[in-house]
């Protein structure tokens, strides 16, 4: 009895301990600065102030979140429309050919994701892999830009993230019940009723939980946006970023992580209001 | 009788050359309750598929009410399965379960209020429109999902096991309850079960498949008291099969020597001197007697099992064990030795090929 709970204590307090210095102190020393005021040589002056949170109405950086939200939403929407026949006809294929295909989705995720960013640089840019594969066909005769622009930080996005949309949308799509969709069909329903009757309701939580693990971080990656929009397009991690390594604006770059905060719980409360599990999310 | 469903020499395989259905025809009557019997992997289920075109044929014709429907898909058929799972919308209303098939064909939203309304009722379970399947019992769930079929109003309704996941209790109460509402609604019923009680209790016709073919088809009362096969006596009820030989024929019996040089007399004209025939005789058509006489044949008590309405008695006969049903105030003791009388107009002959 006492050794068990001796037991208790040892497994317990390393992780307690691990993630109040790690995760906790420095998320609310983040918190405390994210009201000071920043001084004008990238120190802080410790005063209350409300200042940075003012700050993040300013046009410039309402510009930047839209932009942010318009990326991430993108990004999201076409991770959805992927994921969605990706899972459907996977669902119907023998189980050795699901295993296959659910190991080939996560593969990529043994690399780092970084270096996988550079790689797109050699297929997208001007003299790049797809280029010369189009004007070789005659389909171009100039060259197109791929990168550098919105379209190269979607493709990006969407390259990284879609693992993340895949998974839970097949988590859900895989649990249908075979009958209930033959149900739909014997009753009269098209295959497009059935999806947006049957499929859609039934996998809801899947497609919510996809969307949470892809706008998120859609909207906080900043090296996507860095390394293929060449550092033009500001989005709200590029924002952060800045402010602590080059603006070297500590508050600021706090009270617009608490914001990003803010809205990933907001996002969570909305899940969860779906009937969304939070164990599927690998539990928050 | 108007017939309904044709089959026409259907076949199904799923691998080349492997048939899991072959040449198989079928016909089925309007207003029928017809029940497909089988034991499980014999293909009766993939028989329904076919009809409502969940599956499509590899060979031969489907007609629906005259209408040469093989081509045609199941969102088209007018014919609506219940399925062994009940199948039912989790997430929707009970109300929206049983609309579907109206909201699909586009019939106006204040129509499908009143159907739907009235086919609860029908089903006794008004009240339950904004309940969600998971709210209800196994046997509310199926009562759902059998009004969802009927809504439609479809030519035929297929039902694929749909008692197998109830209780035996809630097993009885459905069968008599489908029996009321297809009589009531006058809707063709093809049913589909491995369960042999459920398929003579509710049939006006029984259709005894095995290995993609059928093998007799009839009354429940014809299968149950002349079936033309072993594999058939076996399968409905229970049933004693005893061995022998044709040894004299009359105008109206037919005698027939046993092993062990015992006789049994029986009335058929069917078969010939010399041939080797199964007697197949059902528990409830043997009395039992205290006396030996002639072509009575001698067995010894070996169990007495109480089962309320009956007794029965098993008995061995030459090495085999006979299953007799008694009166309960008959009392007989293990190692008694009773004489078996065979009742002559409920014994059935089969060509017997096992001798």
């Amino acid at each position: 009895m006492k050794n068990n709970k001796l037991m208790k204590w040892a497994t317990t307090w390393p992780v307690i301990i691990y993630s109040f210095l790690l995760i906790v102190l420095p998320l609310v020393y983040i918190f405390i600065i994210s009201f000071f005021q920043s001084d004008s040589y990238g120190g802080m002056n410790v005063t209350f102030t409300l200042k940075n949170y003012l700050m993040l109405f300013d046009l410039v950086y309402i510009k930047v979140f839209l932009k942010s939200f318009l990326i991430g939403g993108l990004t999201t929407l076409i991770c959805i429309l992927i994921a969605y026949p990706f899972s459907l006809c996977l669902r119907r294929q023998s189980e050795k050919v699901q295993s296959l295909c659910m190991i080939l989705v996560i593969i990529p995720f043994l690399t780092n994701s970084l270096i996988r960013t550079y790689g797109w640089i050699v297929l997208l840019r001007k003299e790049g892999v797809v280029n010369s594969f189009l004007k070789s066909i005659g389909l171009i005769e100039e060259s197109i830009s791929f990168m550098y622009n919105d379209f190269g930080i979607v493709v990006g996005l969407v390259y990284t993230l879609l693992p993340f949309m895949i998974l839970p949308i097949y988590g859900a799509v895989s649990k249908l019940n075979n009958s209930v969709l033959e149900a739909s069909r014997d009753l009269g329903a098209n295959g497009i009723q059935t999806f947006f009757r049957v499929i859609v309701p039934e996998t809801m939580s899947g497609v919510v939980s996809g969307i949470l693990m892809v706008f998120i971080p859609a909207i906080g990656y900043f090296f996507i946006s860095d390394i293929l929009g060449g550092g033009k397009l500001m989005l709200i991690g590029n924002l952060i970023k800045n402010q602590f390594l080059t603006a070297r604006n500590w508050p600021f770059g706090a009270a617009t992580s608490i914001f990003l905060i803010i809205i990933t719980l907001v996002l969570v409360k909305l899940y969860k209001k779906t009937g969304g599990n939070m164990d599927d999310l690998g539990g928050i | 009788m108007k017939e309904i469903v044709r089959l026409e020499n259907i076949s199904k395989c799923y691998v080349k050359d492997k048939y899991v259905i072959r040449d198989c025809s079928l016909s089925v009557y309007e207003g029928e309750f017809l029940t497909i019997l089988g034991p499980s992997g014999c293909g009766k289920t993939t028989v329904l598929r076919m009809i409502s075109g969940l599956e499509m044929v590899s060979g031969g014709k489907v007609f629906l009410d005259g209408e040469d429907v093989t081509e045609i898909d199941a969102v088209k058929r007018p014919v609506n399965t219940i399925f062994q799972n009940f199948a039912l919308f989790p997430h929707m209303t009970i109300e929206d379960n049983v609309g579907y098939g109206l909201k699909m064909k586009k019939v106006p939203k204040n129509e499908i209020k009143r159907r739907v309304k009235e086919m609860l009722d029908l089903v006794q379970l008004s009240g339950y429109e904004k309940r969600k399947p998971s709210q209800l019992s196994g046997g509310e769930q199926q009562r759902v999902a059998i009004a969802r079929g009927l809504i439609n109003k479809p030519k035929v309704l297929l039902l694929d096991e749909p008692l197998s996941s109830l209780d035996l209790k809630l097993k009885k109460q459905m069968q008599l309850e489908l029996k009321r509402l297809q009589k009531k609604l006058g809707i063709t019923f093809i049913y589909v079960t491995h369960a042999q009680d459920e398929a003579l209790t509710m049939s006006d016709r029984i259709i005894i498949f095995k290995d993609g073919k059928i093998e007799q088809e009839g009354k429940p009362k014809e299968i149950y008291h002349h079936p033309n096969s072993l594999f058939v006596a076996d399968f409905i009820g229970d049933s004693n099969i005893l061995n022998g030989t044709v040894i004299k024929k009359t105008e109206v019996f037919t005698v027939i020597r046993l092993v062990n040089d015992d006789y049994v007399r029986i009335k058929s004209k069917e078969f010939e001197l010399g041939d080797k025939v199964s007697i197949v005789v059902r528990p409830e058509d043997i009395h039992i007697k205290r006396k030996d006489a002639s072509n009575w044949l001698e067995a010894k008590v070996k169990d007495v099992i109480y089962n309320g309405n009956f007794t029965r008695v098993i008995a061995i006969y030459q090495n085999q064990e006979i299953k007799i049903n008694t009166e309960v105030d008959e009392e007989y003791h293990k190692g008694d030795i009773i004489y078996l009388d065979l009742d002559e107009n409920w014994v059935t002959l089969i060509r017997g090929d096992n001798l």
